[in-house]
């Protein structure tokens, strides 16, 4: 069962300095929540936070019903941070310690097809293009089958191509593992190909500026008008600030 | 125009030959007096000599086994230490100031107290040669562990390590490199020390050869054992250097 996400006052300071908070979410199991905003306004902070890289200055996380193991929450960096000195196969296998030798094997196995590595299990890091590194960092975080994965800025080093790929890839993915994802991106399209839920974080400190389901059917149309309609809200509200609501029906009309 | 080839290793032997051949010529022009400055043709003879009667391979025997428990006793040391100290800060604010201290020390300046305390054979010996290697591997071990990216270290806090476990996965593999710098400026240091050592006292060993021929006037066994000295120290460090590199093989850097 993946799991659900509760955030209750989530604040975060860095030296008397407050970069986040208060934050008040509730996500759901099995969704893709993406969490946008412009550069500094918090969001790795807040996803720093979630994967327990940081300590919250104030506030909780609950985690699915509170016990949680590590090895059920996959984190992906926006670099690969694969260990240079493992093969492929061996950093896939990273988060498996105490595994049995068989289901690590399955699991590795599992997880580098599904990022269409297989093949590249010998492969050491140096040898990897910028895509397939970050394809073996994706495969590290899938292995243990987490119930949760945490994505920032997973693609934002790729190029164009790819990472529209890699995009794609992330949605079949979705589907195999079901688990609850959330990605931190500042790809407005990024955010609306792949996610059930939007939400805008405007910052510092990073508050939720605004939480909305696009509802867009997948798999999501980039040249559709819908899409269109969406990236242009999300474009007026990062430049006047304007609540989603307000423009729904501004852009509605313009978009019929 | 056409590009000179890379030269190769027989390219470090051009400028030990010119020298060889300008010292061999200055002793022949009569220069300097074969008495004070043999010439090469003597040294070799002398050598030849040295390893005919067997005195050659019973000095290398005598000073290899001392440099090798000298370097097998410092380096473990080291490497247990280097970890310890590494890997815990506890252990780092205990031990660490200690042994700086002692590194300040002047090599030679132990003699006296490991005469007093371990007598004049072998072991007094062994333990300065293990003394002389113990701190660069020290050292340069500290300094791996304690530059490890951050970034690094991060994956297997995600992954729920524990540090014991993120020390083995992680800081260790990842200073390698500066580990193997270490070993191979100990080794060099181990040679010197077994030198200054078996100058001190000793009834074998090419540093007794040394002493031997400034007592009887024979500088044609000084620079004999001072030619076996530097292929030995030459040799040692290129089989380490050899090991090091396949063990840090994964390092993505350009080897010129």
């Amino acid at each position: 069962m993946p799991y659900d996400l509760t955030i209750t006052g989530l604040e975060k300071s860095f030296g008397g300095s407050q970069v986040l908070g208060p934050v008040d979410l509730s996500l759901s199991a099995g969704t893709i929540t993406a969490i946008i905003g412009r550069s500094g306004c918090g969001k790795t902070t807040l996803l720093r936070c979630l994967g327990r890289l940081e300590a919250p200055s104030a506030g909780t996380i609950t985690i699915g019903d509170g016990s949680v193991n590590p090895s059920d929450i996959g984190y992906v960096f926006q670099e690969p941070r694969l260990m240079p000195w493992l093969t492929v196969a061996q950093n896939a296998a990273f988060g498996l310690g105490g595994w049995t030798e068989e289901a690590r094997s399955a699991a590795v196995r599992e997880a580098l097809e599904s990022v269409g590595l297989h093949g590249q299990e010998r492969a050491l890091p140096k040898q990897l293009s910028g895509g397939m590194a970050q394809r073996a960092a994706l495969a590290r975080a899938l292995a243990p089958r987490p119930k949760l994965i945490l994505l920032d800025e997973p693609f934002s080093a790729l190029d164009p191509f790819t990472r529209e790929q890699m995009q794609d890839h992330l949605l079949q993915l979705h589907r195999h593992y079901n688990s609850t994802m959330v990605l931190i991106t500042h790809d407005m399209d990024e955010a609306l190909a792949l996610a059930d839920r939007i939400i805008v974080l405007h910052g510092p400190p990073g508050r939720v500026l605004a939480d909305f389901t696009p509802g867009l059917a997948r798999p999501v149309a980039r040249i559709s008008s819908s899409f269109f309609t969406w990236k242009r809200r999300l474009t007026a509200l990062f430049s006047g600030h304007r609540g989603v609501e307000a423009l729904g029906d501004d852009d509605d009309a313009a978009a019929a | 125009m056409r590009k000179l080839p890379a030269p190769g290793w027989l390219a470090g032997l051009l400028i030990p030959a010119i020298l060889l051949a300008f010292w061999q010529a200055v002793v022949m022009a009569g220069l300097v007096p074969a008495a004070i400055l043999p010439p090469p043709s003597l040294v070799l003879a002398t050598l030849g000599a040295m390893a005919q009667s067997g005195e050659m391979a019973q000095a290398l025997a005598a000073t290899g086994s001392r440099i090798a428990w000298g370097f097998v006793l410092g380096a473990s040391a080291a490497t247990l230490l280097g970890g310890l100290c590494g890997a815990s800060p506890r252990a780092r604010a205990l031990l660490d100031p200690l042994i700086q201290a002692l590194r300040s020390v002047p090599s030679l300046a132990w003699v006296p107290l490991f005469i007093l305390w371990l007598g004049i054979f072998e072991a007094s010996k062994i333990t300065l040669v293990a003394v002389g290697v113990f701190f660069p591997v020290y050292l340069n071990l500290l300094s791996g562990i304690a530059n490890v990216d951050r970034k690094l270290l991060e994956v297997g806090r995600v992954l729920g390590f524990p540090a014991w476990r993120r020390l083995l996965r992680i800081q260790l593999p990842a200073a390698l490199p500066a580990y193997v710098v270490g070993l191979r400026s100990g080794l060099g240091l181990g040679w010197m020390f077994v030198a200054a050592a078996e100058l001190l006292g000793a009834s074998s060993g090419l540093g007794f050869i040394l002493d031997d021929g400034e007592q009887t006037g024979r500088p044609e066994r000084v620079m004999a054992a001072l030619i076996l000295f530097g292929l030995c120290g030459k040799l040692t460090d290129m089989v380490l250097a050899s090991a090091g590199r396949r063990l840090v093989a994964w390092q993505d850097i350009e080897i010129r």
